[in-house]
């Protein structure tokens, strides 16, 4: 292989700009966020020595400093947030009140579109069918398999299969599935793993991907196998932070296993568990790749994501994309009303 | 297991001496089921890579008419897929090794820059006290949800155009050449990681023991300083996963590079480069296979290389009652 | 890895890395002015109306990649190395969806290579694309019929000439087979439904179709619906459709449907080598025509790309394995309608190196250039037949020659994105799926607005 590397070296230096520029921001913040205060520590230090020679009365402590830790801690997140995320979310938003060419207002006409045409209505359906299934699932199976891998023989291995469906894309992984749903009429022989298992148990070959809504829920066979790797990393890390202490006590007042993951792991995990929950509902929503690589759509397999990506970018709608992009962050409400609720029974604790 | 009876069972035992063996039995039989399951999940799990894994070996004319299992009755065995994908046959899109360096380049800035103003941003969301703090966690946390596509064109914009308000620049275009062009992709990585990652980190950080932030602040420690020496090497175990998770979707990504880093060989990544090996009608797709196993390599060795830390850090961070 | 395991090591070599390409970035500068000598040679002579911009560049955005880029790379190379202007292609296979979003977000390349007129209207609307130069719009008139420039016309103002074109009008079937069983290749479409049926009887099936091709699943059976329209109706009627002045769910469209449907429809006719009627849906475009090769077929409706998909080592041609026959018309006193497609030269920038790139691809030199670097068909009527070597090619450049073809663009690609490559796409998918003709035509229809 002839790899050059002289091709490299302007890459490798932007990429020791980059490392640089990194160290510079945060090292430079928390320098800057040391050394701020060590000044104020020692100019009110002589404000006392000053005050207590001269005998008024001692300066309070000033109260707005956290604020101001607050805001060099926040900073980067928050204009980055705001650039990269708000302005779009804004825009979008906007948009959806606009038609397909984003120059004339149409007021509402884009969700009265979202909910009269029937393809769309069954495209939001569809929506609800993957994010009710797919965070149960993934995080059930995923809870399961860290349960009963820990501490078992080969753990890490056993670990790595099921995470490695997440190092695959989602294109990778929907081209993997493609595979095992293919199918072959009766009299040739079956490509696809499914079709043949079928056969050879004296079965037709079906296709697998074209009835619905069998066809929906293969679809989310694919992302349960993705994020089942996710849930099981996460959860697995909460169980094994479980304090050891606990355990053993519960080990030596001889709970059954049944009765330790109830009532011992269960609880321990459930912060974890929420994380896992929320994180693969979000995923969820936005998923677009397997739809988009398996079928496209078709056969009434349609998702948000996936149609916004349809009429924003390839219909040119930009007005019909946004509008759908919209509802899915109504469709996020109830998850945000969730975290509001954990967060202040989280305070109350605290 | 410990072989002698805890006193403080002793009495139940006594009570009810059959349950004992019944229980033991029981216990083994579960313990048997246990790994079945597992088994069977981790076989389910692993059967289609392992058939796209097989499939990477197999001549092209096989592999599009035949089943990856018969590759056990008839072994036919080639390495023209990999040889494909690693040295390619178009001389414009250059060696599989630039693209390797493109994706490293671009994943290590979109890993680091997250996962340190995440861990700021979470620090301050969960132990500084100032007023909208749950707001503006909540706001952060809410954006998880904006879809990346819809963010594309602004931000594209913001890079090509600057910020204008008004007929007044306020941030000129970036006007950035070759490699240079990195730096669009590493600020729109971050982005978009952000709200995950400010998220996964409060999670963590937030259920830290306060007697110890409480301790520290006594102590006079300063924000920064329980940010560095005593939260950092506590919540290590979730900056890892962050990590992890933050680099395959990096790695993984080819939306966001299509559009920030474009299909050049200076700055594509092995996504871009491996979307194009189906050539322009999708006719060569036996290569994919090979592909994804050259793309997942790197991947399985940083998650199997930060298993082993973000296990152990986990367990020495479990100071949580 | 290892190198940020020695930082001082690395910096150093980096260092001296970074010192010796800008030596090389001067070398580069000194190579374009010898590359203006260049251009006083007998070489460069056609290239003399394109002089004066030594040293810019120009970058164009294409849904080709791989091979075929490597090829149009080559076909520009002495341009490049005579002008001193720098050509930069890139190829992308989500071409259709990134380039709205880069001219949106104020980084569009110089010049598109556009299939869809339908998507070239829209960049005119929004005013994002740039109207073509007097020179390019002389150049075009010159080497193109008039039939494939209107495609590129919206409101009087003309946008950029033709590139590649395809035909789309042919059968693929085995000479060979044909030969061995005593078939004749079909002349009228009575012909071919008589031949289907005999093979039919023979105990193989005779057609085999696929419409699976991704995020673009569907488009082979739009191709089918057009090119039958094409011959039921007069290509007026054709335009009406494509244009919207007829309803989609029109009788004359529901016509067309149901004659493709006697053929794609039919239990008996489709679909060799891989099931039934509902396997259409399913199989990949790619693979569609490959049951051929083995015998489980007879007849492959697809353009003439598909020379591109066979399996390694079948011989494309007249007396090979494999080779296409024209889609034959109803009634062969109406001419010849011929279905194709092609994709177009549009510019974003009207700066003058742009408009000197954009002339150039119009010209009779690139595209004979390209073609003699082998599988392209191009409508300009400069192109030599001789620089055309594959016989697949050679056939359809002579079809597109041909004074009594009616040609016609693929109307999908004419109609709005959102019908042509959505609704349009859809609706045959599920025309195959089982899904009567009525229903899936005012679907469509009234997704149109």
């Amino acid at each position: 292989m002839n790899f050059d590397f002289a091709d490299q070296a302007p890459k490798l230096m932007m990429l020791l700009w980059g490392l640089v520029a990194f160290a510079v921001v945060v090292g430079g913040l928390l320098f800057v966020l040391d050394a701020v205060p060590s000044f104020f520590a020692r100019r009110r230090e002589a404000q006392l020595v000053a005050a207590s020679a001269s005998g008024a009365p001692l300066p309070r402590r000033p109260k707005q400093r956290e604020g101001f830790f607050a805001l060099f801690f926040l900073m980067p997140t928050v204009l980055l947030l705001l650039i990269g995320l708000v302005v779009p979310a804004i825009r979008t938003t906007l948009l959806s009140f606009m038609d397909g060419s984003s120059q004339n207002w149409v007021g509402l006409d884009n969700y009265r579109w979202m909910f009269a045409e029937d393809a769309i209505v069954r495209v939001l359906l569809n929506t609800l069918v993957w994010v009710t299934l797919v965070p149960l699932a993934a995080t059930a199976i995923g809870l399961i398999y860290a349960v009963l891998v820990d501490k078992a023989r080969l753990e890490a291995v056993a670990k790595s299969l099921i995470f490695m469906p997440m190092a695959i894309s989602f294109v990778g992984a929907a081209i993997i599935w493609r595979f095992v749903y293919a199918y072959r009429g009766e009299d040739q022989e079956q490509i696809g793993l499914l079709n043949q298992i079928v056969v050879s148990l004296g079965g037709e070959p079906r296709q697998w991907l074209l009835d619905s809504p069998l066809n929906t829920l293969l679809l989310i066979v694919i992302m349960v196998w993705i994020q089942a790797g996710f849930a099981m990393v996460v959860l697995s890390a909460a169980i094994k932070s479980i304090p050891a202490d606990i355990v053993e006590a519960a080990r030596l007042d001889g709970v059954s296993p049944w009765q330790m993951f109830w009532q011992i792991t269960m609880p321990s995990i459930r912060p974890a568990l929420i994380v896992v929950v929320v994180t693969i509902s979000i995923a969820t929503l936005k998923v677009f790749d397997i739809v988009r690589t398996t079928t496209n759509g078709n056969y009434d397999t349609s998702v948000i994501a996936n149609e916004m990506y349809n009429q924003a970018f390839r219909y040119g709608q930009n007005g019909q994309g946004s509008a759908l992009a919209v509802f899915l962050f109504v469709l996020v409400v109830p998850i945000v009303i969730f975290q509001i609720r954990n967060l202040r029974q989280q305070r109350r604790e605290g | 297991m410990t072989t002698t009876t805890p006193p403080a069972a002793v009495g139940a035992q006594q009570t009810d001496g059959g349950t004992t063996r019944a229980s033991r039995v029981r216990k083994r039989l579960n313990s048997r089921t246990a790994t079945l399951v597992a088994i069977v999940i981790a076989v389910v799990w692993t059967i289609p890579t392992f058939g796209l894994f097989v499939s990477s070996f197999r001549p092209e004319p096989l592999l599009k008419t035949t089943g990856w299992w018969t590759f056990f009755q008839d072994p036919q065995f080639t390495l023209k897929n990999y040889q494909d994908v690693l040295f390619g046959q178009s001389a414009s899109s250059g060696q599989l090794a630039n693209y390797f360096v493109n994706s490293l380049v671009i994943t290590l800035p979109s890993v680091l820059f997250p996962l340190a103003f995440a861990a700021l941003a979470a620090y301050a969301l969960a132990w500084i006290n100032f007023r909208g703090r749950d707001w503006l966690y909540i706001a952060i946390f809410a954006l998880q949800i904006v879809p990346l596509q819809m963010a594309l064109v602004p931000l594209l914009s913001f890079f090509s155009r600057g910020v204008n308000l008004g007929g007044v620049t306020l941030l000129p275009a970036w006007n950035l050449d070759g490699a240079q062009n990195f730096a669009q992709v590493w600020f729109a990585h971050t982005c978009f990681a952000l709200p995950f990652a400010v998220f996964l980190l409060h999670n963590f950080i937030s259920q830290l023991p306060k007697d110890l932030m409480e301790a520290a602040r006594v102590d006079g420690a300063t924000h920064p300083k329980i940010f560095r020496t005593i939260v950092l090497p506590l919540v290590a175990p979730a900056l890892a996963a962050f990590a992890i998770f933050q680099f395959l979707w990096v790695w993984n990504d080819l939306l966001v590079a299509l559009i920030f880093a474009g299909g050049s060989d200076v700055t594509a990544p092995l996504t871009v480069r491996l979307a194009e090996l189906a050539g322009t009608r999708g006719n060569e797709w036996q290569r994919l296979t090979a592909g994804a196993f050259v793309s997942i390599v790197v991947p399985l060795i940083v998650f199997l290389s930060l298993q082993r830390y973000f296990v152990r850090g986990l367990l020495a961070g479990s100071v949580k009652g | 890895m290892a190198i940020f395991a020695r930082p001082r090591q690395a910096l150093a070599i980096v260092g001296a890395v970074g010192l010796a390409l800008s030596a090389t970035a001067c070398g580069t500068g000194s190579s374009n002015d010898s590359g203006n000598n260049n251009a006083d040679s007998a070489e460069c002579a056609p290239y003399e109306k394109y002089q004066g911009h030594s040293g810019k560049k120009v970058s164009i955005y294409s849904s080709i990649r791989e091979i075929e880029a490597d090829r149009l790379d080559e076909s520009w190379k002495q341009f490049e190395e005579c002008t001193g202007i720098s050509v930069d292609h890139e190829g992308s296979g989500e071409f259709e969806a990134q380039l709205p979003v880069r001219a949106d977000g104020g980084n569009a390349p110089d010049i598109a290579f556009i299939p869809q007129p339908g998507l070239i209207e829209r960049f005119a609307e929004r005013g994002q694309i740039k109207a073509a130069s007097a020179d390019t719009k002389a150049m075009a008139e010159q080497n193109y019929p008039a039939d494939w420039l209107k495609y590129s016309t919206v409101g009087g103002t003309f946008y950029g000439a033709p590139l590649g074109s395809n035909v789309k009008s042919f059968v693929w079937y085995s000479p060979k087979m044909f030969q061995e069983k005593g078939w004749t290749v079909p002349t009228t479409w009575d012909e071919m439904i008589k031949l289907s049926d005999t093979i039919a009887d023979s105990g193989t099936k005779p057609w085999c179709a696929g419409i699976e091709s991704g995020e673009a699943t569907g488009w082979p059976a739009t191709d089918w619906i057009e090119d039958v329209m094409l011959r039921t109706q007069t290509p007026e009627v054709y335009d009406q459709w494509t244009t919207h002045e007829i309803p989609f769910n029109d009788p004359r469209v529901a016509e067309a449907l149901d004659r493709a449907g006697t053929i794609l429809k039919n239990e008996k006719y489709v679909n060799g080598g891989f099931g039934g009627v509902r396997s259409i849906a399913t199989t990949a475009f790619q693979e569609a025509g490959v049951p051929i090769t083995a015998g489980k077929c007879a007849m492959h409706r697809q353009a003439s790309f598909y020379a591109n998909q066979w399996p390694q080592g079948t011989r494309v041609a007249e007396d090979g394995d494999v080779f296409a026959f024209y889609f034959p018309a109803i009634d062969p006193a109406r001419g010849k309608p011929v279905l194709g497609g092609g994709e177009f030269v549009v510019a974003f920038a009207d700066r003058p190196e742009v408009q000197a790139v954009q002339t150039y691809l119009a010209s009779g030199e690139h595209a004979n250039s390209r073609a003699k670097i082998g599988d392209w068909v191009s409508a300009n009527n400069k192109l030599d037949l001789a620089n055309v070597s594959n016989p697949i090619d050679k056939l359809s450049v002579e079809i597109l020659q041909d004074d009594s073809s009616v040609f016609r663009f693929d109307g999908s690609d004419l109609m709005p994105a959102a019908v042509g490559q959505g609704t349009f796409w859809k609706g045959m998918v599920d025309w195959i799926n089982g899904r009567d003709t009525a229903t899936v035509l005012q679907g469509i229809e009234s997704s149109w607005k």
